[in-house]
């Protein structure tokens, strides 16, 4: 990126993320009001301000209607902020849209149930002119990459939903994006499903290097992918706090961290943020109002 | 069971075990079933279809045979119709009619071949106004899909215009289509295919606009976050996902212009095919009472080409129907 280096990202922004290019997302004083029947508007988002480094893996968790999945929205343009700005690697939001800058993934896989796993996957990259020869090629590593490649002609409803979601996937990172948003990806999965699969995006984060803000409403699930965890409160959604977890670089994250102290510990941590005790949060970007 | 003697205890055992090999036996029923060669499964609905027609038949005999000559009335209300070779020939009659010459003139066609003749000539003119109700159609679902404006506008006129009677129309069309100058001479053919295609035109609009705005708000957004344009979530999104909503609209549409074509025909006075076939031989309701059914067989068997054909497509556009299937 071109846009001027370190000074992009916020004193909040993760030290260990290496920052030496523009924040991948930066949130600033961002609001969003839904009008409502008979001049009621209801008040989604309210002053959030946030900062996610380049290859750094922000959750945001919070009771339903905190604005966590607006917030996601917002950052992916599907939707435009009534206050405040929004920069996806150091340009305004709709021009990283249109540029292509990231991949998104859904809590349904959405994927076009005529194509094939392989034609979906393809599909981002035949929408935006990639030749057939490149596609295929990339469709193949990322169907290496999910684990997936047996699969590659077989049509989604031949599918299980955890075989759905990680085409979703492939699909989200087809273009190499460097940022991944994901809106509670595994929300519809079984909980064996979504460990296995949360341990896959741990392993195809490393590889990848993407930055990922991660919608979820499940503490573990966050505490276990992200290097921080963004706590929202409800009406007006707002940041309640930020927890840092940091439980070691993704690629030394296995399933035994599920056992570890430290993750426990950040589970109490990320617990006591949602429940409105801010004491005992490691304090790092802390807002409590 | 294969032990002889059993006490009035052991009866309901006994009973469970008549059932046990009773549904062993069915299993390897089913599986002939299944093991069926794929042409002959294919066949199945055609070989019901001929049940259903051979039923209809005997029906016929039999409301002929059971209710009176002259019909059956409550008071002076007659509730079933006169059974008079007259008015109902029996079905032999009427297919051996088919084979016989169509007039007592020395060397005329038998009656089938003139029927088959009117018909094609009848399809023929069902297919342009097929072609022109799809084109039609199809465009204004598009319309109405792109603009919103164009939906409120367009969609009331093109139900209201559903309202207007075909027979209504066909003069007008025929006074239109004589005073164009397109540089051919406007034959009566293309007043019938016109008319026609007005009734067949509705079905895809209505169908094709249902189908194109079926797409969830999920894969709208997927394509927006990639930043595709209209005419790309046009054909990646919109118009795959409106075949399963299509092909019925497709298919209503073939039988519609069937039907419309037989009506024009009829009330423009266009020779040569099936809906003035129809006209001609009711002279002979009571001189040859079987000759007017031979071009109403005629009639449906049109309809049933017509729908078989794009029954056609659909199985060309399998892959498009799995959105049918929940994944």
């Amino acid at each position: 990126m071109t846009a001027p280096t370190a000074a992009g990202a916020a004193p909040g922004a993760a030290p260990a993320a290496t920052t030496t290019t523009a924040a991948a997302v930066q949130v600033a004083g961002v609001g969003r009001v839904f009008p409502g029947e008979g001049g009621r508007s209801v008040t989604a988002l309210e002053h959030v301000d946030l900062t996610v480094g380049a290859g750094e893996f922000v959750s945001l968790i919070g009771p339903s209607g905190c604005g966590k999945s607006t917030l996601l929205r917002l950052v992916a343009d599907l939707d435009s902020p009534t206050s405040g700005s929004i920069a996806v690697f150091g340009r305004p939001a709709r021009e990283a849209r249109l540029g292509h800058d990231y991949g998104i993934a859904f809590q349904q896989a959405g994927l076009l149930p005529w194509r094939t796993v392989r034609a979906n996957i393809e599909l981002p990259l035949s929408l935006h002119g990639v030749g057939r020869a490149a596609r295929r090629e990339r469709a193949d590593e990322m169907l290496a990459l999910v684990g997936l490649a047996d699969f590659a002609d077989h049509f989604p409803d031949q599918l299980s939903g955890g075989m759905q979601q990680r085409v979703a996937i492939a699909r989200a990172l087809a273009e190499r994006p460097s940022l991944l948003l994901m809106d509670e990806p595994f929300g519809a999965l079984d909980e064996m499903t979504r460990e296995r699969l949360q341990s896959e995006l741990v392993r195809i984060c490393a590889e990848t290097r993407a930055a990922v803000v991660f919608v979820t409403h499940s503490i573990p699930e966050a505490v276990f992918l992200s290097d921080r965890v963004v706590v929202m409160s409800a009406r007006p959604g707002r940041i309640a706090g930020i927890v840092d977890v940091r439980l070691g670089r993704s690629g030394e994250r296995g399933d035994d961290l599920r056992e570890d102290a430290a993750y426990f510990e950040a589970v109490t941590a990320v617990r006591e943020a949602l429940h409105g005790g801010a004491e005992g949060v490691p304090s790092r970007g802390v807002e409590t109002r | 069971m294969t032990t002889g003697v059993a006490g009035p205890g052991v009866a309901e055992a006994g009973d469970a075990a008549v059932v046990a090999p009773s549904a062993a036996a069915l299993t390897p029923t089913a599986r002939r079933t299944r093991a069926l060669p794929a042409p002959v499964r294919a066949l199945r609905p055609v070989a019901l279809g001929l049940a259903a027609l051979v039923l209809l038949a005997a029906l016929w005999e039999l409301v002929k045979a059971v209710v009176p000559e002259d019909g059956w009335s409550v008071g002076e209300l007659r509730v079933l119709p006169r059974t008079t070779d007259l008015a109902m020939p029996h079905v032999s009659e009427m297919l051996a009619r088919l084979g016989e010459p169509l007039t007592s003139r020395p060397g005329a066609d038998p009656l089938w071949l003139a029927v088959l003749r009117a018909g094609g000539t009848s399809l023929r003119i069902a297919a342009v106004s097929w072609v022109i109700g799809v084109v039609v159609g199809l465009g204004l679902a598009l319309l109405m899909t792109r603009f919103r404006v164009a939906r409120s506008a367009v969609l009331p006129l093109v139900v209201l215009s559903q309202t207007v009677p075909l027979i209504a129309l066909a003069p007008l069309v025929k006074g239109w289509g004589s005073k164009l100058e397109l540089g051919f001479t406007w034959e009566p053919w293309m007043s019938v295919a016109v008319i026609a295609s007005y009734l067949a035109f509705f079905p895809v609009a209505v169908g094709a606009l249902r189908g194109l705005t079926s797409p969830d708000t999920l894969h709208r957004e997927l394509f927006a976050g990639y930043a595709a344009s209209w005419s790309q979530e046009l054909v990646r999104l919109r118009l795959p996902a409106s075949v399963p909503h299509l092909l019925p609209a497709l298919r209503l549409a073939a039988t519609s212009a069937v039907l419309g074509v037989v009506v024009a025909e009829v009330s423009t006075g266009m020779p040569g095919g099936i809906g003035r076939m129809i006209l001609e031989f009711a002279n002979f309701a009571s001189s040859d009472p079987a000759k007017p059914w031979a071009p109403i067989f005629g009639a449906v068997l049109l309809g049933l080409v017509a729908s078989g054909a794009v029954a056609l497509l659909g199985t060309a556009l399998r892959r498009f129907r799995r959105a049918e299937v929940p994944a």
